[in-house]
């Protein structure tokens, strides 16, 4: 029964690939992120010569033209979420991104916000 | 689009959460909305996230992540919303935290002919205090159950929307989450009221 409960498809991912590219770390020691939490990337062209790791390469890369969210990083590189945001932690403290978190829990929607985005929905 | 590095544009980003059982129609109504086709991705249980305990018996590796998927609406260049669908079941809880932060609200989608599968989404939103908006996805057209009947089953009270809808059909998503938002709004509405000389 418990082979049954964990193997129908829903929500359970398929291969995940190892840690070996955060250096096995599964969260960074100093930052933390959203998974809509947006990642732009600071020189819009390349980063000064700077050498990173293919995968923070490809995340400079992604990040360049527009904000994109951290989940949007992960499903474009096919890396679990975490691995991102490991990945992101160390990008920013090599000042290559910039981030906006979410509005926090306890800075609850404004109407005027929620409207706005009521008359987004409409429009579609 | 590109950013000037001296001064980026850096929107605002929300969430609305699309939860519900196997097979509801959740990633046909994001899908049915979002400006791209929806994206895939998984989150890893850890120790970090669940702690200790609920990862004790649990053997099969591929346990250990869950897949969730999500679509982008660009609101305006400033504000962007994000939509994801979240599996609802109770072992996924470790990632209904981080996918609840912040969220502006919920859709809850419901099949009669499985009812109970939305119950832990309904308990879990009632309990955070989440606006949520009940959708029936009608799956063979056929209307066996009432709103009513449906709302009765859930315990749902008066101002939680229960509407019929199919999540192919972008004009009927629109209106659940239009609904849901409405609650949102009532919410907002309420907090601002609460606050003295405001
Ligand atoms: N007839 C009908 N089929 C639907 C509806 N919504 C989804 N489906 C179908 O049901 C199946 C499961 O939907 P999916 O969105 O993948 O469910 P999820 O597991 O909740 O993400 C797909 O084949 C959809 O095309 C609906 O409103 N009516
Ligand atoms: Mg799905």
């Amino acid at each position: 029964m418990p082979d049954r409960q964990w193997s129908d498809a829903e929500g359970v991912g398929h291969h995940v690939r190892p840690y070996a590219i955060t250096g096995g770390r599964t969260r960074h020691s100093e930052h933390s992120f959203a998974l809509i939490t947006l990642v732009v990337t600071r020189s819009p062209d390349g980063f000064g010569g700077e050498s990173v790791e293919p995968e923070a390469a490809a995340i400079l890369d992604i990040c360049r033209d527009r904000a994109v969210a951290i989940a949007e990083i992960a499903a474009e590189l096919d890396l679990p979420v975490s691995v991102v945001k490991v990945l992101c932690g160390d990008l920013l403290n090599s000042e290559l991104i910039l981030v906006q978190a979410p509005p926090k829990e306890s800075d609850a929607p404004s109407v005027e916000l929620i409207e706005r985005v009521m008359d987004g929905i409409r429009r579609l | 689009m590109a950013f000037a590095a001296s001064n980026p544009v850096m929107p605002t980003a929300l969430k609305i959460l699309i939860a519900g059982g196997f097979g509801v129609g959740k990633t046909t109504m994001v899908g049915s909305v979002s400006e791209v086709p929806p994206l895939e991705t998984e989150e890893r249980m850890t120790v970090a996230s669940v702690g200790l305990d609920s990862l004790a018996g649990i053997e099969n590796k591929s346990a250990t992540t869950v897949a969730m998927d999500f679509g982008r609406i660009t609101i305006a260049p400033e504000l962007v919303l994000y939509l994801f669908g979240t599996p609802g079941q109770h072992r996924f809880w470790f990632m209904w935290d981080d996918l609840a932060l912040g969220a502006l609200g919920a859709v809850v989608l419901a099949d009669t002919r499985r009812l109970e599968q939305c119950f832990a989404s309904v308990d879990y939103f009632e309990k955070r205090g989440t606006p949520f908006a009940v959708g029936i996805n009608c799956f063979h057209g056929k209307r066996e159950w009432t709103t009513e009947q449906v709302r009765k089953a859930l315990d749902l009270g008066p101002d939680t929307p229960v509407m019929l809808c199919d999540a192919r059909d972008r004009e009927s998503s629109k209106k659940v989450l239009l609904a849901l938002l409405d609650v949102a709004r009532a919410h907002a509405l309420a907090r601002t009221a609460s606050i003295p000389g405001v």
